[in-house]
């Protein structure tokens, strides 16, 4: 699902903005891995917050998206009970995931799809390439899918020789630019629209020369270039929101109308879906159809929601592919503790009320999947080592926005402690000392007397204090106090206040 | 009532005149003030890091401190801190629970049923709002995450505040975001936790108050550390000072930390 959101304007005119010599326009560039690459969460968030005018873009979009998802989820009178509902279906569906995906598999079937099984991203990518070399064509048109990015699907087409054409007007900046998404639902909400203007015409080849950054102009060469695009491609390849278990039903839902141009011209469609996405009745859309929208665009209905049911003669693709990726999943589902991770229905929601996220931007995170989401949910897939689950002052305002009411400051929680495990031989100084501190820190607060006395030691620091402040510390002290001040240490602690209180009745 | 006080081990240790001033409130309010001295932390700090095993002897000794309240010795523990309240009712359960201590697990869900956060025993326990304080002040205040989103206070805090005779409560522009403390994560991730903090002091200082007042100390500790590095004149107070202060034993304002002649907390 993707939206248009408007543009923020670093400045307006026309011609080739004079600050963007030739390659300054280049992305981050594609990864190896895109569930981890770049700079370590706190080195990559340093250098984007530098970055004034993406803190400026981000600040604007995600404000603009908050406040219209806080005015369109107001209005509805049982938006908790809908949570609930969400919550529930996931849960059943994770409860029963392989019996439901059998009954998918049949139902496609029966309809005259084929299903594939891809346990994981080359598996995935394979399966994919195949199909594709099958129908000779070295281009494809595509719908904009998060299973794809996370397999880097579009890239191991092209090892191949068939280029993959992202046709969500975002999706295709990213793609244009060699960057990649920095939001699940806005891609390129890290662009602004001067820079789009110039990516269009550095990069797309039947740009009109004298293309100016107005959004609507840029929208309609993006419009022209991709209509040539939908009517030639002989293949599209999608993701999928739902697959409806019960009647083998997929559902996409989008803003643009790519999708539905994708879903419907090309001869033969090839869905990429991680397994997670899963609902067992035709009757359980109805939840998530009223959760999606609201939770992610902040409209009530999406404009354009697309469903097929294997293969309808006559009408719309005639050959449909649908590949099941696990590429970690069951590892996930595994986990008691982090499954609902799984329970995403990849609206955005939290990314937008993150106040880290906020700040610092998708790419810092290194995965397809950035914000609050993508901090549980990178970690458990690649069952890596990781910072992201640092990432979080544990806030809470991704719990609270949740359409299907994941626990991720929990979550974040048990993954910390998962680090902290994987850490316990670690030859890292930095793990070293904080495992140090906290073994020294729990043996002072196991007991009151030991407390006690600990809780004095502060006061030394009243040697460096001036005026009330303590100004800078000696590292770590100094990681405080390079933006902040200490205040002095109280004379006496509250203990001692009290112990000194008792004695003089 | 006789009320047990967890001071939290960052008042006791930093700001014990949060502590002190509950203790001069309840009592004013004619409630019984208990202090059990075994008392160190909740655990926070360690469980929100991910070193549960470590929080294990750190919530047993919060358990054990508190469990007289299970048996009716007292009626109820105050915690002037949203997050600490917030980790005794939804996390030390869990920590005993994983380390294989199902009975104490019992044992702090008991304790846990037993404890409140400052505005949360005013208001639905001691069923008041006027306090009875003075403090001609104008004051913004800043609901912390875990006190909003954890515990859900809702507008307690503020409904106590406005009852306050003298004072003047400035609304705080997107009160509701993070001021970018989180505990380990201002050091984990000091520069975004930093560039959190420089939009929440922008905020306070909009307000043109020249108090700011919060739940925790925890919140306040960090923005006034930003408040007073960026050379505004705006105080930290805890919500418990400002109702402790009275026209008969008023707090008195000194002039702000950092700015030439240091306040002492006047009481």
């Amino acid at each position: 699902m993707s939206t248009f959101l408007g543009m923020p304007a670093a400045r307006d005119g026309r011609g080739p903005s004079p600050e963007a010599a030739p390659g300054t326009l280049s992305g981050v560039g594609r990864p190896e891995d895109p569930l981890h690459w770049g700079a370590s969460f706190p080195d990559a968030a340093k250098a984007a917050l530098d970055n004034g005018q993406l803190r400026r873009n981000l600040g604007n979009a995600t404000s603009t998206i908050r406040t219209k998802r806080a005015r369109v989820v107001g209005e509805v009178p049982d938006w908790e009970p809908l949570r609930d509902a969400g919550s529930a279906v996931k849960t059943d569906v994770m409860a029963r995931l392989p019996e439901l995906l059998e009954t998918l598999e049949r139902n496609v079937t029966a309809r005259g799809g084929v299903v594939h099984w891809a346990r994981d991203a080359a598996e995935a990518n394979r399966i994919v390439a195949s199909l594709v070399r099958e129908k000779e064509t070295d281009e494809v048109v595509k719908v904009k899918s998060m299973a794809t990015q996370e397999i880097g699907l579009n890239e191991a087409l092209a090892e191949e020789g068939i280029a993959a054409v992202e046709t969500d007007l975002a999706e295709l900046i990213v793609q244009l630019a060699d960057d990649m998404p920095s939001h699940i639902l806005v891609p390129a909400i890290h662009r602004n629209r001067t820079e789009i203007r110039d990516i269009f015409l550095e990069r797309m080849a039947d740009a009109p020369p004298d293309l100016t950054d107005v959004p609507r102009e840029l929208a309609m060469a993006a419009r022209a270039h991709l209509r040539r695009k939908f009517l030639s491609a002989k293949v599209a390849i999608s993701g999928a929101n739902f697959a409806v278990a019960d009647t083998g039903t997929l559902a996409v839902v989008e803003s643009e109308g790519n999708g539905r141009m994708c879903l419907t011209l090309p001869e033969t469609l090839i869905t990429v879906m991680g397994i997670e996405k899963l609902i067992p009745t035709f009757d359980d859309l109805e939840v998530f159809l009223q959760l999606l929208p609201r939770s992610s665009t902040g409209e009530r209905m999406n404009p354009y929601t697309s469903m097929w049911t294997g293969v309808t003669p006559g009408d719309g693709p005639q050959e449909f592919h649908l590949v099941l990726l696990d590429n970690g999943r069951t590892r996930v589902l595994a986990d008691e503790a982090g499954r609902s991770a799984l329970h995403c229905i990849r609206c955005s929601a939290c990314l937008n009320v993150c106040p880290v996220y906020e700040r610092v931007g998708g790419h810092a995170y290194g995965s397809v999947y950035p914000g609050p989401i993508g901090a549980i949910l990178t970690p458990q897939l690649t069952g890596e080592k990781s910072d992201l689950p640092y990432a979080s002052t544990l806030c809470g305002a991704c719990y609270q926005v949740c359409p299907v009411k994941i626990d991720i400051p929990s979550i974040l929680v048990e993954l910390r402690a998962r680090e902290v495990s994987l850490a316990g031989s670690s030859p890292d100084t930095a793990d070293r000392v904080w495992k140090a501190a906290m073994k020294a820190a729990s043996f002072a607060m196991a007991d009151g007397a030991r407390f006690r006395r600990a809780a004095r030691a502060p006061r030394l620091l009243r040697a460096i204090s001036r005026n009330g402040v303590i100004r800078r510390l000696p590292f770590p002290g100094s990681l405080w106090t390079r933006s902040r001040d200490l205040p002095e240490p109280p004379k006496q602690t509250f203990h001692d206040w009290w112990a000194g209180r008792e004695d003089g009745r | 009532m006789r009320i047990a006080l967890a001071a939290t081990c960052i008042a006791d240790a930093m700001f014990p005149q949060a502590p002190r001033a509950v203790v001069t409130l309840l009592e004013r309010l004619g409630h019984e003030v208990v202090f059990p001295a075994g008392q160190a932390c909740c655990g926070q700090m360690h469980v929100n890091t991910g070193y549960l095993a470590e929080a294990v002897p750190v919530v047993q000794n919060h358990v054990r401190t508190f469990a007289p309240v299970a048996d009716g010795e007292w009626d109820a523990v105050v915690v002037p801190s949203g997050s600490c309240t917030g980790s005794i009712r939804h996390q030390q359960a869990m920590v005993l629970e994983r380390a294989g201590l199902p009975a104490e697990a019992r044992a702090a869900t008991a304790v846990a049923e037993r404890t409140y956060e400052l505005s949360e025993l005013l208001v639905d326990v001691l069923g008041v709002t006027d306090v009875g304080a003075w403090f001609p002040h104008r004051v913004t205040y800043h609901p912390t995450c875990h006190s909003l989103r954890m515990l859900g206070v809702g507008d307690k805090p503020e409904r106590l505040l406005r009852a306050v005779e003298g004072l003047e409560l400035a609304p705080l522009a997107e009160a509701e975001g993070c001021c970018g403390f989180g505990g380990t994560f201002s050091l984990k991730n000091a520069d975004t936790s930093a560039a959190m903090l420089q939009d929440k002091v922008a905020t306070v200082v909009d307000t043109g108050a020249e108090v700011l007042t919060a739940g925790d100390w925890s919140c306040l500790m960090h923005i006034g550390g930003g408040l007073s590095r960026g050379g505004t004149a705006v105080r930290p107070m805890h919500l418990a000072e400002i109702l402790a202060s009275t026209r008969e034993a008023p707090v008195v304002l000194g002039p702000p930390a950092g700015s030439g002649t240091h306040q002492e907390v006047a009481r």
